[in-house]
């Protein structure tokens, strides 16, 4: 029993680096996967600053003097998990900790996860364990416009410390789990509208419309004539000029359809979510040229997801159709998914080990729009790295060390 | 594999019950054999007739029966079926809302065996499973441990033990799932004890009221379900198959197990690490769950990723289950890879969810491993079952195949897909050539 307290659950919780000091790391890898090109076998990656100083073969790196050495069997770029909750859904599931979802409105968009982030949350720790060092992170699916997703860096500070893009995508739900009808998902209890799809869809259209007068009026010459602020049409006009796109949650195929309808019709941004159906629809998405964060296949196959395959990542690959993965939305038992074990089914299921590394590094980095950052081994971006015991997809596989802008983490194997 | 089994069985009625004592020897040659009972085998050979294993062993060591039915299985590995201690596939359901203690409800009563739950459990290799009613009640219920048998009705699935009773356990609670506050439901810990205390009392004194009239019915007491099912809890005919997370409604449930003399297994046992010693001390079995994260619920805050190592470690007999829905029954195997990256040993993981899970029903004799005279029920996989690349390719109950990831119905199955909810209806064949089907399951049969 002497080496127990190392083993327990709370030294996880716990471990947070103190300092959050970024260090001088030498990280050596018996394969490192760059996601630049092939794996390197007896890989270096150079840390200095916070960022990655140097990618090579170890005969051909120096190490300076001064830089802790870390060792591991695969060093991978930090997992991104590109649609999560965690940090508003706490890990103890009461009241008190669950800020995923706003049901006094069926549309706000004007919410932000940056107002609700929780960066001591157990979940975040626990996620970052597994070597996932970025989430796209916010409100649930449940309302037709559930709030604005925050990109973040799983280092456990603060929202405003961790932060790579305080408002990185608009969540909305099409499909049953937005509506407000007594079969309805978590929304049941929230507005009377919509309680159809198709007044969703209307409703949606409607505050499109509303947002583009908005955007005219505020070009009034006369600046009396000009309109008082609006937070909701705001947010949605950075669809429209695409630097915020909104993240549709659609998991049937109809749904899906409806928010293509929707981005061609007003010429706005889309990042699709869930996408349970997209099978049937592989050719309407790929001609869309909108990227997929697909839904986590370990979530419960029930509602509009109950058709989700495990085969569907392979597919969107085959396809050409840009997706990333992502842990979703749990309302019970587990708090959360973890998006390593996702990627780790998809690999098994006809994606493939390269593919499904790629769909939750460098792919969603893409997507996520942080690729200059993140998503890869190379000089000048951040310094984030994952390191493994074996194949990081093997659920007998550990992660053993997580570094997150130079700064190590290392909360015991997991 | 449904559809055609279930035209199969209609085709074929007249045959069906003569078919398992006349139907030929079958030999699975080639494979890896990871027997649970003994060290893995290279090149293995297993011979099975009449829905019982004959011989297994290595190749060119085991008598092959003139006139056996070859399968060239080389390449692949094979196991015996996997056993999950507690799952709630077929929607089934126990007490209501009318009282903590419900015994008397039996799952047998509700489960539906054409829930497509069912066939993803066969697609996750799952053979055997203690179907329980929920954990709201502090005795919700009878479970059952269900073959998962491609069957028509419920009767097709049962476990006949060897007195003509059906196997099954009981289903208690304790923590806050239970703690309803009305209804007469309790609303502390404390009175939930109590109240289970009280029940057993009861039981107690009915038993002997029978002891008492020795056999003359003038002096029997009324007949009442519920204590009937909590004598045979004490009488140890029927083990108590309890849920529990907290280290406290752990020790709780150990201190009143112990003072009614009654079997229990401790089921989730999230902060079982806590307690280990006491929980080995005690000789109590848990039935771990493998899970994504901790939280959800209050309860399971403290739920150590490493609980299974640690109490494998105290000398626990530890076994995984699913909780089905709450982990997928397709990806049962993951809880043992989990463990070992837990830190259980790969024998002590592979056990989890094989031997130890039958010890923990009661079924040990029978199944959880690949011994002459066992059940012939195996899963065949396309490599080690612990790797997230392996898939489950067949799956055999009793010398049958119930799941083949090469027939389009039990791929879907497996992986998902538009359609892999639905539950199987009987009334789907007037819709569907017959031929296509009936004409399928006796080629398959044979």
């Amino acid at each position: 029993m002497k080496n127990l307290p190392r083993l327990l659950l709370p030294a996880v919780f716990l471990a947070a680096a103190g300092s959050f000091r970024a260090e001088n790391l030498a990280v050596l890898g018996d394969t490192v996967h760059t996601m630049t090109g092939a794996p390197l076998k007896n890989g270096v990656v150079l840390v200095h600053d916070g960022k990655i100083e140097a990618v090579g073969p170890a005969d051909a790196i120096r190490i300076p003097d001064g830089y802790r050495v870390l060792k591991a069997a695969v060093v991978t770029p930090g997992i991104i998990d590109a649609h999560a909750t965690a940090g508003l859904s706490g890990v103890l599931n009461q009241p008190h900790d669950q800020d995923q979802l706003e049901k006094s409105g069926a549309f706000q968009p004007e919410l932000r996860a940056i107002d609700a982030y929780n960066a001591k949350d157990p979940l975040i720790a626990w996620i970052r364990s597994y070597g996932v060092t970025t989430i796209n992170t916010g409100h649930a699916p449940g309302a037709l416009a559930s709030g604005q997703t925050i990109i973040v860096k799983t280092l456990g500070r603060t929202a405003d410390e961790d932060v790579v893009n305080p408002a990185a995508m608009t969540a909305l739900t099409l499909g049953n789990g937005g509506l407000s009808r007594p079969d309805a998902g978590p929304a049941a209890a929230g507005p009377k509208s919509p309680g159809t799809r198709a007044k969703a869809v209307a409703m949606l259209r409607a505050e499109l419309i509303k947002a583009q007068e908005y955007a005219k009026k505020r070009e009034a010459k006369d600046e009396t004539k000009r309109p008082a602020r609006d937070l909701k049409a705001e947010t949605l006009l950075r669809a429209f000029s695409g630097e915020q796109p909104l993240l549709i949650n659609a998991q049937r195929q109809q749904d899906i359809l409806s928010a293509l309808r929707v981005a061609k019709e007003f010429g706005v941004k889309l990042v699709l979510d869930g996408c349970a159906e997209a099978p049937a629809v592989l050719a309407e998405i790929k001609a869309s040229g909108f990227p997929v964060v697909l839904h986590p296949t370990m979530a419960r196959s029930n509602e509009d997801a109950e058709g989700l395959s495990m085969e569907t990542a392979a597919k969107l690959k085959a396809a050409g159709i840009p997706f990333a993965l992502q842990s979703g939305f749990e309302a019970y038992v587990p708090k959360t998914r973890v998006v390593l074990f996702e990627a780790a089914l998809a690999a098994g299921r006809g994606l493939g080990f390269d593919a499904a590394l790629a769909s939750v590094t460098t792919d969603a980095a893409k997507i996520l729009g942080i690729a200059d950052r993140t998503g890869s081994l190379e000089k000048g971006k951040d310094a984030d790295l994952a390191l493994y015991d074996g194949d990081p997809f093997e659920y007998t596989s550990h992660c053993t060390g997580t570094v997150i802008n130079g700064v190590v983490f290392a909360d015991g194997p997991h | 594999m449904r559809y055609r089994k279930l035209l199969g069985c209609a085709a074929l009625v007249g045959l069906a019950a003569g078919l398992g004592a006349q139907e030929k020897p079958q030999v699975f040659s080639g494979a890896q054999i990871i027997p649970i009972a003994g060290e893995p085998i290279a090149h293995g050979v297993l011979v099975v007739q009449g829905g019982r294993i004959v011989a297994v062993g290595a190749a060119g060591k085991v008598a092959l029966p003139a006139g056996a039915e070859v399968h060239d299985v080389t390449g692949k590995v094979l196991m015996p079926g996997l056993v999950d201690s507690h799952s709630h596939i077929g929607g089934g359901t126990g007490g209501d809302g009318s009282g903590p203690i419900q015994p008397d409800a039996r799952v047998l009563d509700s489960i539906d065996v054409r829930d497509a739950s069912i066939q993803k459990a066969q697609a996750g290799g799952i053979t055997t499973a203690n179907v329980m009613p929920g954990s709201g009640h502090l005795i919700s219920g009878q479970t059952l441990y269900l073959k998962l048998r491609d069957g028509r009705v419920i009767d097709d699935l049962l476990i006949k033990l060897p007195d003509g009773t059906t196997a099954g356990g009981l289903k208690m609670a304790n923590g806050t799932n239970s703690m309803r506050g009305a209804n007469g439901f309790p609303g502390t810990r404390a009175k939930s004890a109590a109240l289970v205390r009280e029940q057993y009392i009861k039981a107690q004194e009915y038993r002997e009221k029978i002891r008492r009239a020795n056999g003359d019915a003038e002096k029997m007491p009324p007949r009442d379900l519920a204590l009937e099912e909590l004598v045979e809890v004490l009488d140890g005919k029927r083990v108590v198959q309890h849920h529990t997370h907290r280290a406290d409604d752990i020790l709780t449930v150990l201190r009143i197990a112990k003072e009614f003399g009654y079997k229990v297994v401790l089921h989730h046992v999230s902060e079982g690490w806590k307690v280990a010693g006491e929980i080995a001390a005690a000789g109590a079995p848990c039935s771990v769950i493998m899970v994504d994260s901790p939280g959800g619920k209050l309860e399971t805050r403290d739920l150590s990723w490493q609980t299974p190592a640690i109490l494998e470690k105290a000398g626990v007999l530890v076994g995984f289950h699913t909780d089905d829905s709450v982990t997928d029954s397709r990806v049962f195997l993951r809880s043992a890879a989990l463990g070992v990256r837990a830190g259980m040993t790969r024998k002590g993981a592979l056990e989890a969810v094989t031997i130890a899970n039958a010890k923990i029903l009661g079924l040990e004799a029978r199944i959880g491993s690949l011994e002459a005279g066992k059940d012939a029920d195996f899963i065949l996989l396309s490599g080690d079952p612990l790797s997230v690349y392996t898939h489950i390719e067949q799956t055999w109950i009793e010398g049958r195949k119930v799941f083949d990831l090469a027939d389009p119905q039990d791929h879907l199955y497996a992986v998902g897909g538009p359609g892999a909810g639905d539950p199987h209806r009987a009334h789907l064949c007037c819709f569907t050539a017959a031929a296509d089907l009936g004409l399928a399951a006796n080629e398959d049969e044979q």
